[in-house]
């Protein structure tokens, strides 16, 4: 079977896309020359009215995408650094996101937003390393961190076939990932549905994004040091979420704990762990593994790596809920 | 019911078409500002009484199919694009008839079907808005125009001038309307603002021209020329309309009165009024006659907007996405 490169696949579902449909265009800076990997070759198969290299303007740019996805378009905006978000959070979430309500359903606003390497790429500092899905969560745009390439794929089709935004979140930590694959079995995975990567019965471990991959490392040590079996549940979507997912998860295992590269306050995983809480069958006490709270990252490399969560906190943190209750 | 509802069953660009449209401004800023004060329209106004010209001359250089953006002083440019005003009176009322099914207000009016994207509260944050619009437009092959409205204070909005540089560098055909009324919110231009207006445009090679703002003709005029310019594909115009507001910021100024201008400033700026100017254009029975018909439109469209229910609050965040997406409650 082909391999799959998780970036490469971010590149195929993008081109698929604008092959079947001529209103999806992508623009960004340094897509030309596919700087990020995303948007290689499709300058060239599809030309400069449709892949538009911009100007560094992030907030101009995002509300021309705006503008295009009200009049027929339906743009696809690359950002190279997560940072540009907090630049563009007006017209993301002030404009974009609002617009279908304000105007009473008069407009749509199809527009995919895709963060390649978004999180820590160790080395890259406090204004290149940031992972703010939860903001993105917290105001209710829909929001994607597929962790494998076949999700990658999978909700970069939904994301573009999508009438509102979506913004997608391609984990540094996950874009080196590879996958075998059989190209003529991918298929668009809906929003708001979560995956189970690895069954169990003891905990369900909630990760997000790359952190599944540390989820599943520490799941199969546990298992054969300590015959713990662990249940590494994948929310692939963070807005919509998979809570009747989550809820049947949690039906098996009765025990939680989340893994997320936010930080601590207001992080999505604060957000499982409350509806867990209120809504779901819980018999210990659970816990998360997040960024501390207000996290800058420092530059010097242990330090970085100190802010991420890791998997030592995350084997403490399921032993810990495994003995308790 | 005589009175057409639609300005654009109207001719527009003729002088009775620019009086009715002004006239019709007025009058529907004036009666709001008293549905404000009787507690029929939530949270204010910002009325556009006294900048009438802008809208109405600029709305008759375009096309129904045009697009314009507005700004959180919107209704003037709603109306002269030809929104229904029934509907928009209902709109301010909150009411599930108006246009944005009360989901907007003063502030987000918008009337797709007539190219009207909608008013905008953040200042000057609708010209990207638009030139994306116009520009995905004239990839479909159309050749319509975006015009976005915007007042003196966007000039110093760095999202505004990024888009007047993708706009120029692209050629896409926006007219960028600023309405100098002289006044960001209470702080004047002068001590807003380096340089001057019209150079931001000159600095992205954009054509720019200041045009008497109180004059309906003078800016139809010079919007025309716009128009046409920016159709045949030669790039973005830069209009200065040299205007005066007549009222309030918002409506709040009544209730808390800051001082920013003198009573003296306000009667000179409102020597030249707009409706006036244009009234004197048009024989006093053709006046007399749009007159009457604008003043039984706005009995009608109060007590439209009376008489329509307020929207169901279990349908508080209808629309909020295309595919019907419910989030969760409240409350668990």
């Amino acid at each position: 079977m082909p391999i799959l490169s998780y970036l490469r696949a971010l590149n195929r579902a993008l081109g698929a896309e604008m092959e079947r449909d001529p209103a999806v265009c992508v623009l960004g800076e340094d897509i030309g020359v596919a700087v990020s990997n995303v948007t290689t070759g499709l300058l060239k198969r599809f030309g400069p009215e449709r892949v538009l290299d911009m100007p560094i303007s992030e907030q101009a740019f995002t509300s021309f995408a705006t503008g295009a996805a009200m009049s027929g378009s339906r743009p696809v905006v690359e950002f190279q650094i997560p940072a540009l978000l907090y630049l563009v959070f007006e017209q993301i979430a002030n404009q974009a996101h609002k617009l279908s309500l304000m105007t009473g359903g008069q407009v749509k606003v199809p527009v995919t937003y895709v963060l390649p390497r978004s999180g820590s790429r160790v080395g890259w500092a406090g204004q290149h390393s940031d992972h703010p899905y939860s903001l993105f969560a917290h105001v209710g745009v829909k929001t994607a961190v597929p962790a494998t390439p076949t999700d990658a794929y999978g909700l970069m089709i939904s994301a573009i076939r999508d009438d509102d935004p979506v913004i997608l979140f391609a984990p540094a930590g996950a874009a080196e990932r590879r996958e075998n694959v059989d190209y003529a079995a991918l298929a668009p995975v809906p929003l708001g549905a979560g995956r189970v990567h690895r069954p169990g019965t003891d905990v369900t471990v909630v990760a997000v994004g790359h952190l599944v991959y540390d989820a599943l490392e520490v799941a199969d040590e546990l298992a054969a040091s300590s015959g713990i079996s662990a249940e590494v549940f994948d929310p692939r979507t963070l807005y919509p979420f998979d809570w009747a997912g989550l809820a049947a998860s949690l039906r098996r295992t009765g025990r939680l704990v989340v893994v997320d590269d936010s930080n601590r306050t207001c992080g999505i995983g604060g957000e499982i762990i409350a509806t867990a809480a209120e809504q779901m069958r819980l018999i210990a006490p659970p816990k998360r593994v997040t960024r501390p709270d207000g996290a800058v990252l420092p530059f010097s490399r242990g330090l970085d790596l100190a802010v991420q969560p890791s998997a030592s906190q995350l084997r403490a943190a399921i032993e810990a809920v495994v003995t308790a209750g | 019911m005589t009175a057409p509802q639609r300005l654009h069953d109207a001719p527009l660009a003729d002088a009775a078409g620019l009086y009715r449209t002004v006239r019709l401004i007025r009058r529907f800023e004036q009666r709001a500002i008293e549905m404000v004060r009787g507690g029929l329209i939530p949270g204010g106004i910002h009325p556009y009484i006294g900048q009438e010209a802008v809208a109405a001359g600029v709305c008759a250089a375009l096309r129904p199919d045009d697009l314009i953006t507005s700004t959180h002083r919107g209704h003037g440019h709603v109306l002269a694009k030809g929104a229904d005003p029934v509907r928009m009176l209902a709109e301010l009322a909150g009411r599930e008839t108006g246009l944005n099914a009360g989901r907007g207000g003063s502030m987000h009016a918008a009337d797709v079907g007539v190219g009207i994207y909608g008013a905008n509260a953040i200042v000057g944050a609708a010209a990207a808005i638009a030139t994306g619009a116009a520009w995905s437009h004239r990839r479909a092959g159309h050749d319509l125009v975006a015009v976005t409205f915007f007042g003196d204070g966007a000039v110093n909005q760095g999202v505004l001038l990024e888009a007047l540089n993708l706009a120029a560098l692209w050629r896409v055909p926006v007219v960028f309307v600023c309405e100098n009324n002289g006044f960001a919110a209470t702080m004047r231009v002068e001590a807003a603002t380096a340089g001057t207006i019209t150079g931001r445009a000159g600095a992205f090679g954009i054509p720019a021209v200041t045009v008497d703002g109180m004059d309906p003709q003078a800016v139809l005029t010079a919007a025309a020329e716009a128009v046409a310019r920016a159709r045949a594909g030669d790039g973005p115009v830069f209009l200065e309309c040299l205007t005066y507001r007549f009222d309030a910021h918002h409506t709040w100024e009544h209730v808390a009165r800051p001082r920013y201008r003198t009573a003296e400033e306000i009667a000179e700026g409102a020597a030249r009024d707009p409706v006036q100017i244009q009234a004197a254009r048009v024989p006093e029975p053709v006046r007399v006659r749009i007159d009457a018909e604008i003043e039984e439109l706005l009995d009608q469209a109060q007590r439209f907007a009376a008489a329509s229910p307020e929207p169901d609050p279990s349908g508080a965040l209808d629309y909020l996405y295309a595919d019907g997406l419910r989030g969760r409650a409240g409350t668990a």
